[in-house]
């Protein structure tokens, strides 16, 4: 760094600090508004699958009815002429079931999915990522070589073997699956950035005042880690939610829960798509599109509070 | 331009083998943790779906001998290793004297030809919108729409796929919904009905795959330009009064744009994971088509068989682009890894 910031610091000691513009609580790069909009939008995809049941009888995702079978949303008609009712304000599907209700247990655990798996493969990564970057030799290499194999193999191909094998497979071992190839990039980028922190000064200096390894890694470095903690999160639970999806779209999702990608692939199956039901497929893809754009959001805001080049430029 | 320092080629080619070596290693164990015996389910599989199974006791038999089911597991696991090196994936059990190698064999160039034009479209498209998102000289109405082309980004293919089959295929008819030519109607061969009944098929699929990783390439291109810009060899650029646009593409682009071929390795089994969904939902007769059939018919041995294939197919094209990297750029310094 240049010595003027230091001069000026000095100079500011005369001056009243209200001016200082750092020292305003608001002005941190944590509230730019691509993080705030896509933390917004997962949000209030959140708070739908947790109020949701309450205002909502969801148990109208899962009963049949033969009176309001493929009803339209409301303001539209269905090939039969027939509108949409404030009973179903987004329509049922082919057997009578609400798709409201449906959207309102199936984002929930599509999201679940893709947090288990991640925050699991966050922890690995964790691990994984200090001990290669603080260990080094053998372990370090090992853990490498296993990430960059990992992280050759399509995931997908291996889930679809081992979904299509297991045909009753529930939501917490999907999750758990999806984990076991979470992890190597976390652990790629934790382990980077834990090298370049090892060599920096106030690791040297814990180090010299004789800190343990066990809390130069976790009470001083970790914190400083918290934006690349949080990103490789987001791009963990981006990732496992997408296979989720696709392995759900292929009908190879968890058996008896309503997911999104399930919603779809039963849609799908049933020609909803050349049928012009498009409730039945597109409201649950519209709002999987929503919470991934969500989720880019956030993981831009985050690449801006990590690169500070990236926040100057973006303006 | 050099050689291929020892070190890096060989930890590119374990990495290449290690990486067959797990995924075949994970299909031969998937099915073995699966309760019942995999040949008596095959069977009454065969039987549900109705095929001829009439001495189905003979055909157990004989099928845990071919299988060598018959063996210990370890003799099992080296008979299936070597299956898998002269790509031997055992029979079809839906269309049963069928090898897998064939189903595949008849899929796969489907599957590639797809794949290459939408990777090499969305490389250049991409690459060349995330240099304009960093060059001083665009117009600012260029500016405004390319974040907007980037929200796609964020969605999977497969949800691409479905808004492109309904609005353009089903609402206003522009494109077929299904198959990869209009069969019946074109003879396949070099003849120009059928290509342009291939490219008149394939242009949605495409476009699904296009849209959604197109932003992928602009972002990191984005990135990359903006570490160029600062760079003091384009201040004595604009110094000499180089032209803006001489500039962009002799300076700034060749620079920025090699990294990014390293990116390939990276996304390539994303990306192949995409087109297997996005096959599956245009009923394009690729390896995607072939999987989600397969998986209605509970057709195992085509699954693994494909699952692999796709595999071995990502792993060999890594390593290709780990290969010919330090040709293209001479700056990567290779012995970096410790």
């Amino acid at each position: 760094m240049e010595p003027t910031p230091v001069l000026n610091a000095s100079v500011n000691t005369v001056t009243p600090s209200k001016t200082m513009g750092r020292f305003n609580i608001w002005d941190t790069p944590w509230f730019n508004w691509r993080l705030m909009t896509g933390l917004g939008i997962i949000t209030l995809v959140l708070l739908m699958g947790i109020v949701g049941p309450l205002l909502w009888n969801t148990d109208m995702a899962r009963e049949r009815s033969l009176t309001a079978r493929l009803l339209p949303p409301i303001g539209f008609t269905n090939i039969r002429g027939v509108e949409g009712t404030w009973e179903h304000p987004l329509g049922t599907n082919n057997f009578g079931h609400d798709m409201l209700a449906i959207i309102i247990i199936g984002a929930p655990n599509t999201f679940l999915i893709g947090f288990i798996a991640a925050i699991i493969g966050m922890l690995v990564g964790i691990i994984l990522g200090f001990m290669g970057g603080f260990l080094g030799g053998w372990i370090d290499n090992f853990i490498l070589l296993a990430s960059d194999v990992t992280l050759t193999i399509p995931a997908l191909m291996v889930l679809i073997v081992l979904n299509s094998v297991f045909d009753r497979i529930d939501l917490l071992t999907m999750a758990l699956i999806i984990a076991a190839f979470a992890w190597p990039r976390a652990t790629r980028q934790i382990r980077s950035q834990v090298l370049t922190m090892r060599e920096s000064g106030y690791v040297q200096m814990a180090r010299l005042s004789g800190a343990s390894t066990f809390d130069i890694m976790f009470r001083e470095m970790l914190p400083n880690l918290m934006s690349y903690l949080f990103a490789s999160f987001i791009s963990g639970a981006t990732g496992a939610i997408l296979a989720a999806v696709g392995l759900e779209t292929l009908g190879l999702g968890p058996q008896g829960v309503i997911t999104l990608g399930g919603t779809i692939y039963d849609a799908y199956t049933n020609l909803a798509l050349s049928g012009h039901l498009w409730w039945w497929w597109g409201i649950p893809t519209i709002l999987l599109a929503v919470m991934f754009i969500g989720l880019l959001l956030i993981n831009l805001g985050l690449d801006e509070i990590a690169n500070p080049r990236l926040r100057r430029s973006s303006k | 331009m050099g050689k291929i320092p020892r070190r890096y080629l060989l930890r590119r080619l374990l990495i290449f083998f290690l990486t067959i070596w797990a995924s075949a290693t994970l299909i031969f164990i998937i099915p073995r943790l699966a309760p019942g015996d995999p040949v008596s389910a095959m069977v009454g599989d065969m039987q549900n779906a109705g095929s001829d199974t009439e001495n189905s006791a003979a055909i157990i038999d004989g099928w845990k001998a071919r299988f060598g089911l018959d063996a210990s597991l370890p003799e099992q696991y080296i008979r299936y290793l070597g299956n898998l090196v002269t790509f031997d994936f055992g029979y079809s059990i839906s269309n049963f004297p069928t090898p897998v190698g064939e189903i595949i064999v008849r899929a796969l160039p489907w599957t590639i030809g797809l794949l290459i034009v939408a990777l090499v479209i969305t490389f250049l498209l991409g690459n060349f919108l995330g240099a304009l998102m960093v060059w001083s000289k665009t117009p600012r109405l260029i500016r405004l729409i390319i974040p907007l082309g980037l929200v796609f980004t964020s969605i999977p293919s497969i949800l691409a796929a479905l808004f492109l089959l309904y609005f353009l295929a089903y609402v206003l008819g522009w494109f077929p919904d299904a198959n990869a030519y209009a069969i019946g109607q074109v003879v396949p061969g070099l003849n120009l009905e059928f290509v342009g009944s291939v490219i008149y098929h394939g242009t949605l699929p495409a476009l699904a795959i296009i849209l959604v990783s197109f932003g992928y390439w602009a972002l990191g291109m984005r990135g990359m330009m903006i570490t160029v810009e600062g760079e003091d060899y384009i201040q004595l650029a604009r110094a000499k009064g180089l032209k803006p646009a001489y500039m962009l593409y002799r300076y700034m682009i060749r620079n920025a744009i090699l990294p990014q071929i390293t990116a390939f390795a990276i996304t390539l089994g994303t990306l192949i994971s995409g087109q297997v969904l996005v096959e599956y939902v245009f009923q394009y007769p690729g390896m995607g088509r072939v999987i989600y059939d397969n998986i209605l018919a509970r057709d195992f041995p085509v699954i693994q068989g494909s699952a692999f294939f796709l595999i071995v197919m990502t792993a060999l094209a890594v390593l290709f682009v780990d290969l010919i990297y330090p040709y293209i750029d001479p700056r990567i310094s290779i012995g970096r890894e410790e």
